[in-house]
């Protein structure tokens, strides 16, 4: 029989408010569950998508009032409220879509080793925030 | 084995095995394409964006059809994934039922609606 290096610690009857905030959730755990979550953010925010498709295609009268819902707001939502479900938004498509090329080119290359599963973890993450800053930044009109 | 027929049946889950798994990948391939082709649209559009670029974008007949397709794709995609968090959180078979049957009409909904959009454009 071989011998742990080290004793992993055991987990039995969890308190959830001693033992999950100590909890360290690997970087590949993160990508993991922000996955699922961005996903579940979309389905909920798709009627939103919809209406954006809707108001900006339409004609050039909805399209002024798509334009002004991220200023000045549409009937009873502020503007504010519409730039920070559309950063939201954003983050969501950003980290679904690079998380799902970084499952899919695992699938398909089957090259699945910890150490790449840590290091395009990273990637997916830095990439996703920093390019939800960008966007975000314009979309609040910092440039 | 357990057995698992007549009353004992399990009637709860996907077991549609590859087909799902399947149609999850391959219908998000197809939305990161469209993604990437819309982008190249928008980048490659000189001058500021107004109405008509934008509805330019989508009013030709080959980029409908593409839409159309991204439509049913994005809705298949979406019901496999929402699916399966019901699957994994929600144990009594009934609110499971509930909860599928409300992603069916919230997911089928929004494409009636997405697709009364694009065939008016």
């Amino acid at each position: 029989m071989t011998e742990l290096a080290k004793k992993r610690p055991e987990f039995r009857n969890i308190n959830a408010l001693v033992d999950l905030p100590t909890y360290r959730l690997p970087a590949a755990g993160f990508v993991s569950i922000l996955h699922r979550i961005s996903g579940f953010v979309m389905f909920l925010l798709l009627p939103f998508v919809v209406w954006m498709f809707d108001t900006s295609v339409s004609s050039e009268i909805s399209f002024a009032k798509f334009k002004a819902a991220f200023n000045v707001g549409v009937s009873f939502v502020p503007g504010i409220l519409v730039q920070l479900v559309a950063l939201v938004l954003i983050w969501a498509y950003l980290h679904h879509l690079i998380a799902g090329v970084r499952h899919l080119y695992m699938d398909a290359n089957h090259a699945v080793s910890k150490e790449f599963g840590k290091s395009s973890a990273v990637v997916t993450l830095v990439l996703s925030l920093g390019l939800t800053a960008a966007l975000g930044a314009k979309l609040f009109g910092l440039y | 084995m357990s057995v698992n027929y007549g009353s004992k049946r399990i009637v709860v889950g996907a077991h549609y095995g590859l087909r799902d798994w399947l149609a999850q990948r391959v219908t998000a391939a197809l939305m990161t394409l469209f993604t990437l082709v819309v982008l190249g649209e928008v980048i490659f559009t000189s001058g500021e964006i107004g109405y008509d670029k934008w509805a330019g974008i989508f009013s030709g007949q080959c980029m409908k059809a593409l839409t159309f397709s991204i439509f049913i794709a994005l809705t298949y995609h979406v019901w496999v994934g929402v699916r399966d968090i019901w699957m994994d959180y929600v144990k009594p078979v009934g609110v499971r039922l509930l909860l599928q049957v409300f992603t069916l009409v919230w997911l089928v909904s929004c494409l009636g609606w997405a697709i009364q959009v694009l065939w008016r454009l």
